[in-house]
C-alpha cells in the first residue's frame, strides 16, 4: 500500500503504479473480449425481435394472468411423478455413486493406474451430460414416461455424488483406519468400521443436496417426454394455453421452495 | 454369571427405537405407493431394448467430418454465449448479492433481492430459455439472456452468503474513517469476498458452458442447436460427435477451472 507524495501532502492509494497498470490491462483485455464476443452474438441476432420483446412480454403476461386455477387439480399426478423421479433417481444415483467413489478415491482404489482413471471417466461423463440430454437419449431407448426420467436423473446424479463423495473419502482420518487395522480387521471390516462412519455425514448431506437439485431437474426432463410436470408444461406451451402455463410455473416455484425448506430442516436435524 | 460373554454390538444409527421403526415404515409405504402409482410399460421397455441397441449402435462411428463446419460454428457460438452471459450475469448479481446480505441491506431490499434469487433459482435454464426464445426470437441472444438470468440466482445466493460472513471489525474500521457507503463496500467488504468471488465466477463459467448445450435444444443457439438438428435429421453419428466434443470441452474447462481455483487459493 504505497503512499504517494504530491508536492506537499501525502495521499494513500490502494495499489502501486505497477499493480495499477496491470489492473488496467486486465480490465482492458476483459472489455475487449467481452465486446468481441458480444459483436459475434449480435451479428447472429435479429434485433427487430429483441427490441420488440417488451410488447411481446406484455402480451404474454396478459394471456397468463389470471391463471386458470381449476387446472391445478390435473397437476396433482404430474407433480407426484416429478417428486418420485427426483427421489428414486437420487436413490439410484447415490447407490451407484458409492462403489464408484471408492474406486476413484486415491486411498481406497484397488489400482491407481487402471481402475481409477476408468472410474473418474464415468464420473466426469455423467457430470458433463445434462439430464435433459440423458432424458432425450433414454426416451428413445425405454420409451416416454416416468422410467426414462428416473434413469436420466439417476445417471446424472452419479457424477455429482461420486465426485463429492470421493473427495470426502480422500480426506478421511488415517489414524482411525490404522486403529481398526491394529485389531486385526480384514479389508471389508476396515471399510465398514473405519471408513464408512467417517464419510456418513458427508454422504447424507450430499444426497440431500442432490435431492434438492433433482427436484428442479425433474421439472424439465418431461420437456423431452420423460415424465413429470414437464410433459404438461410442454403440452400447454404447445397449445398456447398460457393461463395454464402460469399455473404450472407457480406449482414449480412452490415445489422448489418447499424442497429447499425441507432440505434445510433435515440438514439442521441431522447435523 | 461366569458363562456370560460380553459382546460388542454396533450402535444403531438412530438411537430412538420408535423413530427408527417409524422411519422404516414411512419409507416402505412411500416406495410401495410409488410402485403402485407409476405406470411402467414393461412391454414397451422389452420392445425398446433391441431398439435401444440399434439406437446406440447408430452412434458409431462418430462422424466429425461431414458437418465439421456446423459443429465448429456451434461450439464457438456456445463459447461466446457463455463468456458474455457469465460477465453480464455477474455484473447484475453484484448489486443483488449486496441486497441479499442481511448485514448490509435494509429489510425491504433484502426481501426484494431474495425474491429475485428465488425466482431465478426455481426455474431450470431450459424453461427460462423457452420463454426468452418466445420473447426475443431464436438465436444466441435469447440463450445469452437465459444464462445471464440463471447466473444471477446462483451467483448472488452464494456471494451473499459469503458477504454475510465477513469480519465485522474490518468493515467497521473502514466506516470509522468516515467513508461513504461506496467506499465502505469497496474497501471494507469487497477485499474480503474477493477469493470467493473469483472462484464462483470460474465455477459459473463452467456451468454456463454445460447449460449452453441444453438451451440450444429449445432454440437458444449454440452447440445445443447443432445437437438438436442432428437428432432431428436422424444423423446419430453426428450427434455422437457433438456429444463427444461437449464432453471433452467440459472436461478441459473443468480441469482448467479447478486448477485455476487451486492456484488462486
Amino acid at each position: 500500500m504505497p503512499i504517494i507524495k504530491q508536492k506537499d501532502y501525502k495521499t494513500w492509494k490502494k495499489f502501486d503504479r505497477k499493480r495499477d497498470l496491470l489492473n488496467w490491462l486486465c480490465w482492458f483485455l476483459g472489455t475487449l473480449i467481452f465486446s468481441l464476443c458480444f459483436g459475434l452474438i449480435s451479428s447472429n441476432t435479429i434485433w427487430f425481435y429483441v427490441f420488440n420483446s417488451h410488447n411481446e412480454a406484455l402480451d404474454l403476461l396478459g394471456r397468463m394472468i389470471p391463471p386458470e386455477t381449476n387446472y391445478f387439480y390435473t397437476l396433482i399426478k404430474p407433480i407426484w411423478d416429478t417428486l418420485n423421479i427426483a427421489t428414486i433417481g437420487t436413490t439410484i444415483g447415490t447407490l451407484i455413486a458409492i462403489p464408484l467413489a471408492f474406486l476413484s478415491a486415491n486411498n481406497t482404489t484397488p489400482s491407481k493406474k487402471f481402475i481409477r482413471p476408468l472410474a473418474l471417466f464415468c464420473i466426469v461423463s455423467s457430470r458433463s451430460i445434462n439430464s435433459v440430454i440423458w432424458a432425450l437419449l433414454l426416451v428413445a431407448v425405454v420409451g416416454p414416461g416416468v422410467l426414462a426420467g428416473i434413469i436420466a436423473i439417476g445417471l446424472r446424479s452419479i457424477g455429482f455424488c461420486g465426485k463429492l463423495l470421493y473427495e470426502a473419502i480422500e480426506e478421511i482420518d488415517e489414524n482411525q483406519i490404522e486403529a481398526i487395522e491394529a485389531t486385526g480387521a480384514n479389508k471389508a471390516q476396515i471399510m465398514t468400521f473405519g471408513i464408512v462412519p467417517q464419510i456418513l455425514p458427508a454422504f447424507t448431506s450430499i444426497s440431500i443436496y442432490r435431492w434438492d437439485i433433482n427436484i428442479r431437474e425433474a421439472t424439465v426432463v418431461g420437456l423431452v417426454g420423460a415424465g413429470g410436470i414437464g410433459i404438461e408444461l410442454d403440452a400447454q406451451i404447445g397449445d398456447l394455453a398460457w393461463a395454464k402455463v402460469s399455473v404450472i410455473l407457480l406449482v414449480i416455484v412452490v415445489a422448489v421452495v418447499f424442497s429447499e425448506w425441507i432440505t434445510a430442516k433435515i440438514r439442521k436435524a441431522i447435523i | 454369571m461366569k458363562d456370560k460373554k460380553v459382546i460388542w454390538e454396533r450402535k444403531p444409527l438412530i438411537k430412538n427405537k420408535l423413530l427408527r421403526i417409524g422411519l422404516i415404515l414411512l419409507i416402505s409405504t412411500y416406495l410401495l405407493s410409488v410402485f403402485l402409482t407409476t405406470e411402467i410399460d414393461w412391454q414397451r421397455i422389452l420392445e425398446g431394448i433391441p431398439r435401444g441397441k440399434n439406437f446406440i449402435f447408430a452412434f458409431f462411428p462418430p462422424d466429425f467430418i461431414t458437418r465439421s463446419d456446423e459443429i465448429l460454428a456451434g461450439i464457438f457460438e456456445s463459447l461466446w454465449m457463455t463468456i458474455v452471459a457469465t460477465i453480464v450475469g455477474i455484473i447484475i448479481s453484484i448489486p443483488v448479492s449486496l441486497g441479499a446480505a442481511k448485514n448490509i441491506a435494509p429489510k425491504f431490499v433484502y426481501f426484494f433481492s431474495r425474491g429475485i434469487i428465488t425466482l431465478s433459482r426455481s426455474f431450470q435454464e431450459v424453461i427460462l430459455a423457452i420463454f426468452f426464445v418466445k420473447l426475443m426470437g431464436f438465436g444466441p441472444f435469447a440463450g445469452m439472456v437465459t444464462l445471464s438470468f440463471s447466473t444471477i440466482g446462483f451467483f448472488a445466493k452464494l456471494l451473499s452468503e459469503d458477504i454475510e460472513e465477513i469480519s465485522k471489525s474490518q468493515a467497521e474500521a473502514i466506516k470509522s474513517t468516515g467513508s461513504n457507503w461506496f467506499q465502505w463496500i469497496n474497501y471494507g467488504v469487497q477485499p474480503q469476498v474477493m477469493p470467493r468471488f473469483i472462484g464462483l465466477s470460474l465455477y459459473r463459467l463452467d456451468i454456463n458452458f454445460r447449460e449452453s448445450a441444453v438451451i440450444g435444444i429449445v432454440g437458444g443457439g449454440g452447440i445445443g442447436s447443432t445437437l438438436n438438428k442432428a437428432f432431428d435429421r436422424y444423423e446419430f453419428e453426428i450427434a455422437a460427435a457433438v456429444l463427444i466434443v461437449i464432453i471433452s470441452i467440459v472436461m478441459i474447462v473443468e480441469y482448467t477451472s479447478s486448477h485455476l481455483r487451486k492456484l488462486i487459493k
